[in-house]
């Protein structure tokens, strides 16, 4: 929505924004904590309202298209885009193209956890998503695998949904986090972290019923009974469809290979926000958005 | 007693599936039993998927001769149900001239078995058709025959066709014991075998009786365990775990044939495994282990596979798995064990069916109706048997002009629910119209959930797809039957 705005701001008259899901917003819409605008709009925001500035702003905008349940699934390096949205199949060529696609959550599978794959292991945001916009409560006793923002923040939603976190295991020696998440998430709360521990095993045939936590330093080992594993152990930039399009990207980060903030290999495509590179706090992220929508509008002149 | 079948099959796994779909085709009564919460749940879901042309088994073994003829039948009624049945040929490789001699006695077992189109490939011939193979293999035996198939979308498949010609399903119906009746005469009009189930929530268990003139005890990981309740207990079921590791998409074409290493006396190795989803999987492992539920899989598991498959294919990197699982081979000794029990006449055991089991199933299953037939059952065939069923229709195999046209119909085709593999609403919805009632029961069927994301974008949206399509509450939705529930509690007063 940043790059939108930008773009039109900077003269471009014809956009149109894409969105999968059925309301503009994407996963700010589920982080209902505070934290968010700081620095964009020196004013302390929760996701949804810090989403919402954006949202009233494209409404007032009459040059943006905006088209929602729309699910891209193929892209050209002619910047040729298919898109699914109920009921239509549609094809259409862009002069410039800015992709915001976000990114996703490592998963244990990724992460290679042993043991069993019963219910209960489900990533941060997946239990995220349940609680604050489904209203599920998807369980009551559970340990947090990596001490990501999005794994402290579940802690404390769990915690204030009646849930008892039994641990938070971090095999690194310091927290991936935000240190404010820590003392808010955790220390408020008198949740263990526990660093240079990993999950050597998960058990339970149907659901969840306990974990084999180890010390990576000496090998000693625990046991934690628990119904639920909540893995936050990092994010990936979503960067499939730019693939497809032979965007050069880098093996290990899934993130375009780049000189320049929010340009990849292809002239007139432009990556921002996580999809550009895993940012920590939203505010950089619109930062380097706007830069987007200007660099866009700025490509578009030169085509002229 | 409920009801009162000439036939009873216990297990709705792949054995299971193809017994009951090609008796469907005669005037029978006839119901297929399983435990779990859907079929495929057991021993099937974790199969590899690899249509095995017939090579690597004893050319004397009963596993042999099953396994060339199911290759055919696969081939044949994967066309009639429309399933995705791709032969895309393999390879065992070999790294020194010394191993050609095994190789080469493999080639002539299993031409004696009747494996054709069979020949030895050199490095030449490899590095053309096989290029991201290691290129110190030596030589390879091509068996162009070999083919790959969805196994789970297999056993729908066939079991949806069984249920279409009669044939009916109890899901959740664990036998927990069997009677036999007083006559034993073959040809008895009246039932000979009573079947008690549990039946529904594992908890509070409700019994149900069923009468039987003929069982098959196609039971899997617990046939010893049934064939036991009729007084048959000369086996005993070993399982032997299997570890797999699934890589994503973006690999497909890592390798354009299965690849094996040669076999060892108890498996056939680590192999880099095409599948029909498009997704490469290597593994197995094989490991005796004494707990038939124990699905675990290892840090070792996971050291084994890896080291074994980037010996073939040294690209395969440990960041493209996307997936793992165990599954349990169902072993009783080397070979299958396929007999009608004279000691308890009208039980006809069908144990033992490890690899190549999911190949040899429409074998099996000919060899079961011959057995029927030389012990008293005169089965008279249907004036109708649709042996044809509809092709399901998944958005990842089709091109985009034909979803446009299936857009026209339902434009719900149209709204994708699962973005890494691209699985709309409608084909869920679809999956729960042919009888998905589980989280994993979607996922094999459409693989929403599957892709490299794992369902943390899809899981939500496709729980209130099937709380709305079964009627039943967020709260009741599982991955796998009861007992493994997504959620604890629902809050949103909309929609408790």
């Amino acid at each position: 929505m940043a790059a939108a705005v930008a773009a039109q701001k900077a003269g471009v008259k014809d956009i149109l924004l894409l969105e999968r899901d059925q309301y503009l917003g994407g996963i700010l819409n589920q982080c209902i904590h505070t934290g968010f605008g700081l620095h964009h709009f020196k004013k302390d925001l929760t996701g949804p309202e810090y989403a919402d500035r954006f949202i009233k702003q494209i409404e007032a905008i009459r040059d943006i298209e905006v088209s929602l349940k729309s699910f891209v699934v193929r892209l050209t390096k002619d910047k040729i885009l298919t898109y699914l949205k109920p009921g239509k199949l549609e094809e259409i060529k862009a002069k410039a193209l800015i992709m915001a696609t976000g990114c996703r959550e490592r998963t244990r599978e990724m992460t290679h956890i042993s043991g069993t794959r019963p219910a209960g292991i489900y990533p941060a945001g997946l239990a995220q998503k349940m609680i604050n916009i489904e209203g599920l409560l998807p369980g009551k006793e559970v340990v947090i695998i990596g001490s990501g923002d999005i794994g402290l923040i579940m802690a404390r939603r769990f915690t204030l949904e009646g849930a008892k976190v039994k641990a938070v295991i971090e095999i690194q020696e310091k927290t991936r986090g935000l240190i404010r998440n820590v003392v808010q998430c955790l220390e408020d709360f008198s949740i263990p972290l526990y660093f240079r521990h990993r999950i050597a095993k998960i058990y339970g045939k149907d659901r969840v019923e306990k974990v084999l936590v180890e010390n990576t330093v000496n090998g000693e080992t625990f046991e934690l009974p628990c119904d639920t594993v909540l893995i936050s152990v990092g994010l990936i930039p979503e960067n499939e469809l730019i693939e497809m399009a032979c965007v050069e990207i880098d093996k290990k980060t899934n993130a375009p290979v780049s000189k320049e903030v929010n340009k990849c290999s292809i002239e007139g495509i432009f990556v921002c926000g996580n999809s550009y590179k895993v940012y920590d706090l939203v505010d950089n992220v619109t930062r380097d958005s706007v830069k987007a929508g200007q660099m866009a509008a700025e490509y578009l002149k030169g085509l002229k | 007693m409920r009801a009162a079948y000439d036939i009873i099959i216990i297990g709705g796994g792949v054995t299971g599936a193809a017994i009951a779909r090609e008796l469907s085709r005669y005037k029978l009564k006839i119901a297929l039993l399983e435990k779990e919460a859907e079929l495929a749940f057991g021993v099937s879901k974790s199969n590899s998927g690899i249509i095995h042309p017939g090579t690597q088994n004893p050319p004397n073994s009963l596993k042999g001769r099953l396994c060339v003829q199911g290759n055919k039948l696969t081939k044949q009624i994967a066309k009639e149900l429309g399933v995705d049945f791709k032969e895309v040929g393999e390879l065992i490789v070999i790294f020194n001239q010394a191993d050609l001699t095994r190789l080469l006695e493999i080639k002539k077992e299993a031409e004696e078995l009747g494996v054709g189109g069979l020949r030895i490939v050199d490095r030449l011939w490899l590095r053309k058709h096989e290029p991201n193979l290691n290129p110190e293999v030596y030589a390879a035996l091509y068996a162009p025959t070999a083919g790959i198939i969805s196994p789970y979308r297999w056993v729908y498949d066939l079991a949806e066709n069984a249920a279409r010609n009669g044939v009916e399903i109890f899901l959740e119906h664990k036998v927990i014991d069997i009677r036999q009746s007083g006559s034993l005469r073959l040809n008895a009009a009246a039932s000979r075998f009573e079947v008690l189930c549990s039946q529904g929530n594992r908890e509070v268990n409700s019994q149900v009786s069923l009468g039987a003139k003929y069982i098959i005890n196609a039971a899997g990981l617990y046939a010893d365990e049934i064939s036991g309740m009729v007084g048959i207990n000369d086996f005993t079921i070993k399982p032997r775990k299997g570890e797999e590791f699934i890589l994503d998409k973006k690999r497909e074409y890592l390798s354009n044939h299965i690849i094996f290493p040669l076999p060892s006396p108890i498996s056939k190795g680590i192999l880099v495994i095409k599948t029909s989803d498009g997704n490469p999987m290597i593994g197995p492992t094989a490991q005796e282990i004494e707990d038939k539920e124990d699905l675990s899989t290892s840090d070792e598991g996971l050291k084994k596979v890896l080291e074994g498959a980037k010996r073939m294919i040294p690209s395969i990197d440990e960041n493209d798995i996307i997936s793992y699982f165990a599954g349990l081979r169902p072993t009783a000794g080397k070979d299958f064990i396929i007999r009608h029990e004279d000691k308890a006449p009208g039980f006809i055991n069908v144990a033992g069916i490890q690899s190549p089991g999911l190949t040899s199933a429409p074998a099996i299953a000919l060899m079961v109706t011959n057995l029927l037939k030389n012990n008293g059952l005169k089965p008279r065939k249907k004036w109708f048997f649709q042996k044809y069923r509809q092709r399901t229709i998944h958005l990842f195999d089709i091109p985009f002009n034909k979803t446009k046209e299936l857009m026209k119909e339902d434009p719900s085709y149209g709204e994708i629910v699962c973005r890494c593999e691209m699985v709309s609403a409608k084909e869920v919805r679809d999956a729960i119209k042919r009888g998905a009632r589980t989280l994993d029961g979607i996922k094999f069927r459409t693989r929403a959930q599957a892709g490299r994301c794992h369902g943390g974008f899809c899981t939500t949206r496709i729980m209130k797809i099937m709380a709305e399509e079964l009627n039943i509450p967020l709260t009741e939705i599982t991955k796998r039957g009861e007992g493994s529930e997504i959620v604890k509690e629902n809050r949103d007063s909309r929609t408790a």
